[in-house]
């Protein structure tokens, strides 16, 4: 037997601690002096190159602080820390930018005539966007009852029978390749389609709906094939050995165990696609009225609303820049109940854990 | 309620790695048996065999039959889920259904299946498999909360109750204890002993005190080397095997010598 000679640091257990007042005073101090510094070096304030010389300037201090007070090992945690912090902070500021910009111009028009009226005979001010927001829940409801069948069935396929076969390989080598694809290509698609079933120039909400489709159904696909891949193989061993056939297991067991899962991950796939504008301006074109027939003529959806507001408007630009802010206001705003509503129904159906 | 099992030369194939080698063995009705085996040695793999579950893991296969009172498990036209429901298994882990409460899970083979069942009959059918279980006392105040929320030892019982809820011939158990206190292990012990009134009861158990303690027949599984099929070496009434068993393999392993 060897003993053990070297040893990690001192022979003391305890070392060094930097008062807890010491980062939020360093913070302080940074933020002022690189303002400071700013000022001096561009000659105005510019709040980027402040916060970029702050946070410098803050790593550093509680870098040389913590490694004389606390040691290296520390001094390593808490730039990681800082670091992550500071990632987090910058993520941030593109998500407060967008709420606060699309909050603060959207509310001129968020009013009552917005939600009751449309475009129709509408030129300059007032008007709305219901034609826009039922469009919207056509569209993007109609989008979701095809591609949730087909990407839930096919996630079953994949999960549950495909065992790593040459078909379900290459089923999850085309989703991937769908995932890609552009989505201005869906919807020449879905134009394409319809023009060769029902006739050349077709638009309509379905062929809108069709384009969705095309770039939903791989989320749905990928979403629930990982769901169903997480549920523990000990419930389907359970089901068999009670003498239950598969596909009941699949359909009574499996999948309600990773409903809550599957039920985000559809949210979060309709998210993907409520905001898409560019296959929906092939596939279903403009309109400026009300369509509740979701197979004929052209549709309006939000997106489309906006992009059509801001790119066309008349002589008196200010009302259909406003109606364009409202209707993006409007679509975060939808997107937000969609996600709370999937939040709720997923607390619902989640596996209970209460004791 | 109980069926003979017989099987003869019974191989089993991982694809084209043979797991089990030529296992020829009888279980008695309404008697406890159990498999003891240095771990690999195909306990596990032979008792999955007996219910047809080794089906689930791709590539698994059989050669030879396995008799359950005549009938060929491995015969033509034979429905591997008519088979489950005669010869239902407990597994290592308790594993209840997260989604459903304590009463949905002894019910679970039944509402799985859509049979049908009048309140009355399910409300006696939970009471009686709980009761058979053990486990009746400790959750009769609380059959709509969730089985997840049980103890293991509890879970391990709700499991229990939920195989014999589906009236089997016969109960598999691959290791039931295993991941368990002592004390729930003497509760799921106790309840063999009673089972075994009604059911053949086949056990997989590491735990050579346990074999000796439950079982009624004892059944030696080994392995010459890695890479090689498990073998029955012998088999035979549990206080022979344990006191003058007639192979030296045996009494090594029994004796803490090998293994």
């Amino acid at each position: 037997m060897t003993t053990i000679t070297h040893r990690l640091g001192s022979e003391t257990l305890t070392a060094g601690r930097l008062p807890r007042a010491t980062t939020p005073s360093v913070a302080v101090a940074s933020i002022i002096i690189g303002y400071a510094l700013a000022v001096l070096a561009s000659g105005e304030g510019n709040i980027g190159l402040a916060t970029l010389f702050a946070f410098v300037l803050f790593l550093v201090t509680i870098e040389i602080a913590t490694r004389i007070v606390e040691g290296p090992r520390q001094a390593a945690d808490r730039r990681a820390g800082n670091l992550i912090a500071g990632a987090f902070l910058l993520a941030l500021v593109p998500l407060g930018s967008v709420t606060w910009v699309t909050v603060s111009k959207g509310l001129a028009r968020f009013d009552a005539a917005f939600f009751s009226q449309s475009m129709r005979n509408v030129v300059g001010e007032g008007g709305g966007a219901i034609h826009a927001v039922y469009g919207t829940l056509y569209v993007t409801g109609m989008a979701t009852l095809i591609s949730v069948p087909i990407g839930l069935l096919t996630a079953v396929y994949l999960a549950e029978y495909g065992a790593r076969n040459r078909l379900s390989k290459s089923i999850t080598f085309f989703v991937d390749v769908m995932t890609g694809v552009p989505s201005i290509v869906a919807g020449l698609f879905a134009y394409a389609l319809m023009g060769i079933l029902v006739g050349p120039g077709t638009k309509s909400g379905f062929s809108g709906s069709i384009a969705l489709s095309v770039l939903m159904i791989p989320v749905v696909v990928r979403a629930c094939e990982e769901l169903l891949r997480l549920v523990p193989n000990e419930l389907r061993e359970a089901a068999y050995a009670l003498g239950v056939p598969k596909w009941l297991t699949i359909v009574r067991v499996v999948i309600p165990t990773a409903i809550s899962g599957i039920i985000s991950g559809i949210i979060l796939s309709i998210a993907r696609v409520i905001g898409e504008t560019a296959p929906l301006l092939i596939a279903m074109g403009f309109t400026a009225s009300m369509n509740n027939n979701v197979f004929a003529n052209p549709m309006m959806t939000l997106p489309v609303f906006v992009y059509d507001s801001y790119a066309h408007p008349g002589t008196d630009v200010q009302p259909y820049l406003d109606r364009a802010w409202a209707g993006a206001l409007t679509l975060i705003l939808i997107v937000m109940i969609l996600n709370l509503i999937g939040r709720l129904i997923a607390r619902r159906f989640a596996p209970k854990t209460g004791r | 309620m109980s069926k003979r099992i017989e099987t003869t030369d019974l191989n089993v194939y991982y694809g084209d790695f043979r797991a089990v080698e030529d296992v020829t063995i009888t279980i008695q009705p309404r008697a406890v048996t159990a498999f003891i085996g240095p771990s690999g040695c195909g306990k596990s793999t032979f008792l999955r065999t007996l219910n047809r579950m080794h089906e689930v893991i791709p590539g698994a296969r059989v050669e030879g039959e396995v008799l359950l009172d005549g009938e060929n498990l491995y015969g033509a036209g034979v429905d591997p889920v008519r088979v489950r429901r005669q010869v239902g298994m407990v597994f290592q882990r308790p594993n209840p259904f997260p989604t459903m409460s304590i009463k949905e899970n002894v019910l679970a083979g039944i509402k799985l299946n859509f049979n049908r069942m009048p309140r009355n009959e399910q409300d006696e059918l939970v009471e009686r498999s709980l009761r058979s279980a053990n486990l009746w006392e400790e959750v009769k105040n609380r059959l709509e909360l969730p089985g997840s929320g049980l103890s293991g030892g509890q879970q391990q019982r709700l499991c229990i109750a939920r195989a014999i809820a589906m009236a089997p011939e016969v109960l598999l158990m691959d290791e039931p204890c295993s991941a368990l206190d002592p004390i729930s292990t003497l509760a799921i012990e106790d309840l063999m002993s009673e089972l075994k009134e009604k059911y053949t009861i086949v056990i997989v158990t590491h735990n050579m005190q346990q074999a000796a303690r439950v079982s009624d027949t004892t059944a030696f599984f080994n392995i010459a080397g890695t890479g090689s099929p498990g073998r029955l070496i012998e088999s035979g009434p549990t206080d022979k095997i344990f006191s003058t068993p007639d192979v030296k393999a045996t009494e090594d392993y029994i004796s803490g010598r090998f293994g």
